[in-house]
């Protein structure tokens, strides 16, 4: 059997990888879960500077999902090097950095910073709902996600992913200007910008008023989306959005990605990302397939 | 400490001890490695609820594998723990957190400070601190709980919002009235109490250790949800704000702006 993928050349051992923003650098889930089991660690977004996110309470519950407002906070692409990548580097997995930034500058000084570190690919964070400046504004205009993929292009030594918004009107139109501007691949869905109200107090349940909706309640958008994308563009695309299971998985490689993550669901359960990774396998035992690439678009028309 | 992890715990015994208010004991082999002011995060059943409800660790029985959770009912989650009987199994993620620095109490002269559903983890503290413990807890009113059985470990003082029990007033206002002094502070409770806490013992120049609360997400540290700021720049992200989950609940009150 054959769970390897490929994305941008790079090889994956399986296709099941941890979504930016819940899963650290690895480290608090390497408590629960093998490290070397996954297809790779996609680390939380980092900045060339720290950054202390938003005010709290930054999370929220919401049916079948929960809304976040972390705001980015993170240490800055030095102590990233300094003890996420070392502590990466012990594993026997990929490494995808999540990158972030207020201006292309900022983004640009990260991705050259990582240019001679032990990163297999770069995903670039242009779709974060939670922060003011840069981030998401880049992520939905077209011309805008255009402009800072080819100047990203330009400058990095990795393969690129840009991590798409769904706050957008047309996923498509997204994909093939990431994809025209020289993006190696896309990943999707970024959380859906979404509001709670406490009705007893009349006040924003999030400090930020605002925040990303993620979980199984987002899940047949972003499974949506990721069918419209492969089939606007040519470039591979990993999916996520509510994944909690390995049917959940099997989903999106059906709707045409090539590789998955898990994201809010490690919270809900630490060893998700694992139990996903054996279902797929038993899943593939148990329909006869021989290699998951077999899966990936086969949804019938 | 021993490795966090998800597990199946079994409800032993629940009850309600004053209104919306529940104690629950489970059998769990955390019980084992449960230290006062740690707590656990406890799994709805119900799907539409994805996110654990942190609860602090009020007792332990280690020979017996057994832990005992009092909470309030706050929301749907937490009614549906309310609605567990003997029996029923709860899916449990523990032991979190850093828990209060018992030791640093050794042989002095204590408070042991609680407000409302803050008070359930000073049980097992008191239980296990070796120190003149004098135990002041605040309520809404006449309707307590763990009073008797705190009172076992230490001297009791208690304040009530509407006077019915004790002072009225809140534990600040106990301190006050009782004419009590205290060497070291332990205490958890609202976030207006624990102000009042290091305000005070900012004054007086002692130790205080508050036991913070803040919306979680996962609990173990990765989300970085429940963060709360620091004087210092934090060793996680270096900014200044530490991980309640992880780094906390329980901080010395200097360390953090609340």
């Amino acid at each position: 059997m054959n769970t390897k993928v490929n994305i941008a050349g790079v090889t994956f051992k399986n296709p099941v990888m941890t979504a930016s923003g819940t899963f650290g650098s690895g480290m608090e889930y390497g408590e629960f879960v093998d490290l070397n089991r996954l297809g790779a660690v996609v680390t939380k977004g980092v900045a060339n500077v720290p950054w202390a996110g938003n005010p709290t309470p930054r999370v929220a519950e919401s049916y079948g999902g929960m809304l976040n407002a972390i705001g980015l906070q993170n240490p800055g692409v030095d102590v990233l090097i300094e003890r996420d990548l070392p502590f990466l580097k012990e594993y026997d997995t990929n490494v995808i950095v999540n990158v972030c930034g207020k201006t292309i500058e900022d983004y640009l000084e990260v991705v050259e910073r990582l240019a001679d570190e032990a990163v297999d690919m770069l995903e670039i964070n242009v779709s974060c709902p939670n922060v003011k400046e840069g981030a998401i504004a880049f992520g939905q205009r077209a011309n805008s996600l255009y402009e800072i993929t080819s100047r990203i292009k330009e400058k990095a030594r990795q393969p690129i992913i840009m991590k798409l918004s769904p706050n957008v009107t047309d996923i498509t139109e997204m994909a093939k200007a990431a994809e025209a501007a020289g993006a190696d691949a896309l990943s999707m869905i970024n959380t859906i910008t979404g509001m709670k109200i406490d009705v007893h107090r009349r006040k924003f349940v999030l400090a930020n008023k605002t925040g990303g909706l993620s979980g199984p309640a987002v899940k047949p958008v972003a499974v949506r989306m990721v069918y419209q994308a492969a089939h606007a563009v040519k470039i591979p695309i990993i999916g996520m959005g509510g994944i909690a299971t390995a049917e959940d998985a099997i989903e999106f490689l059906l709707a045409g990605a090539t590789a998955v993550a898990v994201g809010a669901m490690n919270f809900v359960n630490p060893y998700a990302t694992i139990e996903v990774i054996d279902g797929m396998e038993a899943y593939m035992n148990q329909h006869g397939i021989e290699d998951i690439a077999e899966l990936i678009g086969a949804v019938e028309e | 400490m021993g490795q966090k992890r998800k597990t199946i715990a079994t409800v032993v015994s629940q009850n309600e001890i004053a209104p919306q208010i529940y104690d629950l004991w489970l059998e769990t082999d955390l019980a084992k490695e449960a230290c006062p002011g740690q707590f656990v995060a406890v799994y709805p059943k119900d799907g539409a609820m994805l996110l654990p409800r942190p609860i602090s660790v009020c007792e332990t029985q280690k020979d017996k594998n057994r832990i005992r959770l009092v909470y309030r009912i706050a929301g749907a989650g937490t009614k549906e723990f309310a609605s567990y009987r003997v029996g029923e199994e709860a899916e449990i993620l523990g032991v979190l957190g850093n828990g209060f620095p018992v030791s640093c109490a050794q042989g002095k002269n204590v408070f042991l400070m609680g407000g409302g559903i803050g008070i359930p983890p000073l049980l097992q503290l008191a239980k296990e601190m070796q120190a003149h413990k004098q135990i002041i807890v605040g309520y809404r009113n006449q309707e307590l709980f763990l009073a008797k059985e705190l009172a076992q470990y230490g001297t009791l003082y208690v304040a009530t919002e509407d006077g019915s029990v004790g002072c009225r007033g809140n534990v600040m206002d106990a301190i006050e009235q009782n004419g009590l002094q205290a060497d070291i502070i332990m205490a958890c409770g609202p976030m207006p109490m624990l102000r009042a806490i290091k305000k005070y013992a900012e004054e007086k120049g002692i130790e205080a250790y508050i036991s913070l609360e803040e919306r979680m997400a996962c609990g173990v540290g990765a989300c970085l949800g429940c963060v709360c700021k620091t004087k210092e720049i934090d060793s996680h992200s270096h900014v200044h704000n530490a991980r309640i989950c992880t780094d906390g609940p329980v901080f010395e009150a200097r360390e953090v702006d609340i």
